[in-house]
């Protein structure tokens, strides 16, 4: 085992990875079901007219942009378990690291996604540490971007996540 | 026409933003993961959040922490406040059981060359007086009671 980032992940570094599309169109019953997951009353995602006037029409909460591209939990004739950020489980099984953590996200949101809108994600590996214990465990951390675009190619959000791929300590 | 809430004239560094308080329960960390679409089990199975990942209970997703962050600063704003951009860092995690406490306060509030303006708040999500989430927020709102930031796209928008 070694601590320094191998030469093979580190040419991954600032590649764009698993260009996807959606598979399924944005829709409306994610937006209320998500609305009501947080007892958000904002009339732009209930009330038409008020849509109409500040938006130009119905929208999704901004925060939902990974929504999107969640893989189906199961899907027919699908030979291989699908995963959303697959970089992240990539990296996991790289190093062997079997469990792992979201510690940071950052989104900056641009153009509104909208009922309808189809879209499409890469990702893109910005950085991976040096191996660091915590009180999880030993691991690596890891920088990924998500962007997102809508059919028109139109970016409307980036993510970046900040994952800790770790072996739990001994007890 | 839409009645604008707030606009950037009303706030000002140091503001406060109107506390939201909230008893989660396993059904809050449940229906969040599967309006999110996180099929993963630690939000939704106690046995592997406990033995697997080693925590307490099974726990809030971060997406669905987003949008409760969301949710939080559009009730200030108004709908006619745009999230520019959201920074999170998680601290520890949320579980059924917990009271959640989200408290805003305004660090910042400028215009941009473009005119939009914006309102960067510190939101912290607290259990117990421990933070467990920080989230660093740059919302936009209108400048005038008829301007909207909804109306920018492009280079006009500068999040």
């Amino acid at each position: 085992m070694t601590g320094s980032v191998p030469a093979d992940v580190e040419a991954l570094i600032d590649e764009v990875q698993y260009e996807e599309a959606g598979e399924f169109p944005v829709e409306r019953g994610y937006i209320y079901t998500s609305c009501a997951s947080v007892e958000n009353g904002n009339p732009l995602f209930w009330d038409d007219e008020v849509a109409a006037g500040v938006t130009g029409g119905p929208i999704a909460m901004p925060t939902m942009l990974s929504v999107w591209f969640r893989p189906h939990h199961w899907a027919p004739n699908r030979t291989k378990q699908a995963l959303p950020l697959q970089v992240h489980f990539d990296l996991k099984e790289r190093f062997g690291l079997p469990e792992a953590v979201m510690t940071d996200n950052t989104i900056v949101f641009y153009e509104p996604v909208r009922p309808g809108d189809r879209l499409h994600t890469r990702q893109i590996l910005k950085s991976v540490s040096e191996e660091k214990t915590t009180k999880l465990g030993t691991g690596r951390f890891w920088v990924i971007d998500v962007e997102y675009l809508n059919q028109r190619d139109e970016l409307v959000g980036v993510e970046s996540y900040t994952g800790f791929g770790y072996r739990r300590g001994e007890a | 026409m839409i009645a604008t809430k707030l606009t950037l004239a009303d706030v000002h560094v140091g503001d406060t933003l109107p506390e939201l308080a909230y008893d989660v329960t396993a059904t809050t960390v449940v229906l969040g993961a599967l309006a999110a679409r996180d099929w993963r089990p630690m939000h939704h199975d106690h046995d592997f959040a406990v033995n697997r990942n080693g925590v307490r209970d099974i726990f809030l997703n971060t997406p669905n922490q987003a949008a409760w962050f969301e949710r939080f600063l559009t009730d200030w704003s108004g709908p006619k406040g745009r999230l520019g951009r959201m920074k999170f860092r998680m601290k520890g995690s949320v579980f059924p059981g917990d009271r959640m406490v989200l408290a805003g306060t305004v660090e910042d509030v400028t215009t941009d060359d473009a005119g939009c303006g914006w309102a960067t708040v510190l939101v912290r999500l607290t259990v117990d007086g421990d933070v467990k989430t920080d989230c660093t927020a740059r919302i936009a709102l209108p400048v005038t009671d008829d301007d909207n930031p909804w109306s920018r796209h492009g280079d006009q928008w500068r999040p």
